[in-house]
């Protein structure tokens, strides 16, 4: 479980994060909405520690990870992982490679455990047979599926996702929520997801954080999103004349 | 004056000239606005600091530095053979015939051609101006790589898995330069003297004979030594320094581009800079 308190983030004079105090949960995939601009990709930041708070704490089950001194935040970054809104995996690795670089760097195993683990993490998102392609060689999918795979190679017991959905087609959407929202249960990791992608927040999302110009608005789970009288959240997620019109006709229906 | 302090005092001369146009070439724009740019200038110097401690760390595991490191040789030194090769010959072959051209003459002797070939090519060329072109070839593509493994996240992703990524990627960088330099500037000293004795040999600019007694003529073993301690310091500039600019880079491809610029031209000027102080504090 990740506890966020009192968070503040400010860039010069400009308040980024203001007052941010949310818990995501442990087994759980927590998503983090919101317009552009509106501080999720800092919040994340803020949760791994790419930026420090400016004030505020961030608690990893009970240990403040802002509070940590350099030597700590590094084994504490081993229990976790990332996929990055561009895949960011290495070029001039092949796929194996990429895979096995978090296990040659910190797993005490032999070569050849290495690279059955490896190949388990691939073949567990569905990339058996890719392990000699370079990321520049594979679909911007499998890029993603990869990172996932590199990313959960060490057992992490928190995966976070920068939008990864960004970029990919709807059908391959779905593939890459339905494989973090199994991958969490069946590691029981606590999961924190940032998306615009609608389709990602009414088919996962268990925890959902709505954060409207740095502050949380509002914080729920799918389910109570259609019936949500909070006009910043309903603006947001019904956008589109498509999905309002839906959205009528549901609480109409159920009227 | 003895004619081989002659020659030494042209050599200089003109090798002196060369370093002050590069300088002013590259500095006149910049001293419109001082103050800003030295406090720019600090500012970056402290961050270079700052990340070179983080450099010379242990590094995690020293399985896979090993491997970065080995990697890195081949990629940054042994992959540039061939351009170090190429010019020393050429470069070599030319100054034998500017010497024999505009400083041979009945007065003085006929090793001088070989003397002054040797000399320069030892003292400056081989270590200083072979280092000049590796800035560009190497330094580019050291600040284009970290540069754009930065605007895609790859460092990100390194520091997330809890990775010091600094030292993985910068340091196996600075020590196998820093490796393979005195290698390349003994090679480029030999392809230098082999292409001086091309001109003679084939084009017939002088007799062999009187080359090889000026390649011989006072030789001392220091300036071999002079010149590899040169290159192994402008090796370290020339990896350190666009590593620094490709590590801090902010924004997209146009970023990565001018950080690799920037990288060459600064590498350039100091190795230009700390090629005076050392060649006066070795010789």
């Amino acid at each position: 479980m990740i506890e966020v308190r009192n968070l503040y983030k400010n860039f010069e004079d400009k308040n980024v994060l203001n007052n941010i105090s949310t818990t995501f949960e442990n087994g759980k995939t927590n998503l983090i909405i919101g317009q552009s601009g509106s501080g999720k990709t800092v919040l994340m930041k803020n949760l791994v520690g790419l930026l420090t708070p400016t004030s505020g704490q961030v608690l990893y089950d009970g240990r403040d990870f802002v509070a940590m001194t350099k030597k700590e935040k590094v084994l504490m970054r081993r229990e976790m992982g990332m996929i990055f809104q561009s895949a960011a995996l290495f070029d001039s690795m092949t796929v194996l490679e990429n895979v096995m670089f978090p296990l040659d760097m910190f797993a005490p195993m032999t070569l050849r455990d290495r690279i059955r683990r490896a190949k388990e993490c691939l073949d567990r998102v569905d990339l058996a047979g890719k392990e000699e392609k370079y990321p520049g060689e594979i679909s911007g999918g499998q890029q993603k599926r990869v990172a996932i795979a590199r990313a959960i190679a060490l057992n992490p017991k928190y995966l976070f996702c920068d939008e990864p959905n960004s970029g990919l087609d709807p059908k391959t959407s779905l593939v890459i929520d339905d494989l973090l929202h199994s991958i969490t249960k069946e590691y029981n990791m606590t999961t924190i997801i940032n998306t615009h992608d609608m389709n990602s927040v009414m088919g996962i999302g268990e925890n959902i954080i709505f954060i409207y110009e740095g502050h949380k608005e509002w914080q729920g789970v799918s389910a109570e999103i259609m019936h949500s009288s909070n006009q910043r959240l309903t603006d947001f997620i019904f956008a589109s004349d498509l999905l309002k019109n839906m959205r009528n006709i549901v609480l109409k229906h159920e009227k | 004056m003895k004619s081989e302090e002659f020659a030494a005092i042209m050599v200089n001369f003109l090798f002196l000239n060369f370093k002050c146009l590069i300088f002013f070439i590259t500095f006149a724009p910049e001293t419109n606005n001082n103050g800003m740019f030295i406090t720019k200038g600090l500012t970056s110097f402290g961050r270079y600091l700052m990340l070179m401690g983080r450099t010379f760390s242990r590094p995690e595991r020293l399985r896979m530095f090993g491997k970065e490191y080995i990697k890195e040789m081949a990629q940054l030194g042994v992959n540039s053979i061939g351009i170090v090769l190429l010019i020393s010959f050429f470069i070599g072959a030319v100054i034998c015939i500017q010497m024999k051209l505009n400083i041979q003459s009945p007065w003085m002797p006929r090793w001088v051609t070989g003397y002054t070939t040797r000399e320069i090519m030892l003292l400056e060329f081989s270590s200083s101006i072979m280092c000049l072109i590796l800035a560009g070839k190497v330094g580019s593509n050291i600040a284009s790589e970290i540069g754009t493994m930065r605007v895609t996240q790859q460092i990100d992703a390194l520091d997330i898995m809890g990775v010091n990524s600094a030292c993985y990627l910068i340091l196996p960088k600075i020590l196998g330069m820093m490796t393979i330099m005195p290698f390349l500037v003994i090679f480029s000293s030999a392809t230098g003297i082999l292409g001086a004795y091309a001109t003679a040999y084939i084009g017939h600019i002088l007799p062999p004979d009187d080359l090889t007694l000026g390649l011989q003529h006072t030789f001392v073993p220091w300036f071999v030594w002079m010149s590899i301690i040169k290159s192994t310091f402008f090796a370290f500039i020339i990896s350190s320094v666009p590593s620094f600019f490709g590590y801090t880079v902010e924004g997209g491809s146009v970023n990565v581009g001018k950080a690799s610029t920037d990288a060459v031209v600064t590498s350039s000027v100091l190795i230009l800079f700390s090629d005076v102080f050392l060649t006066r504090l070795l010789s």
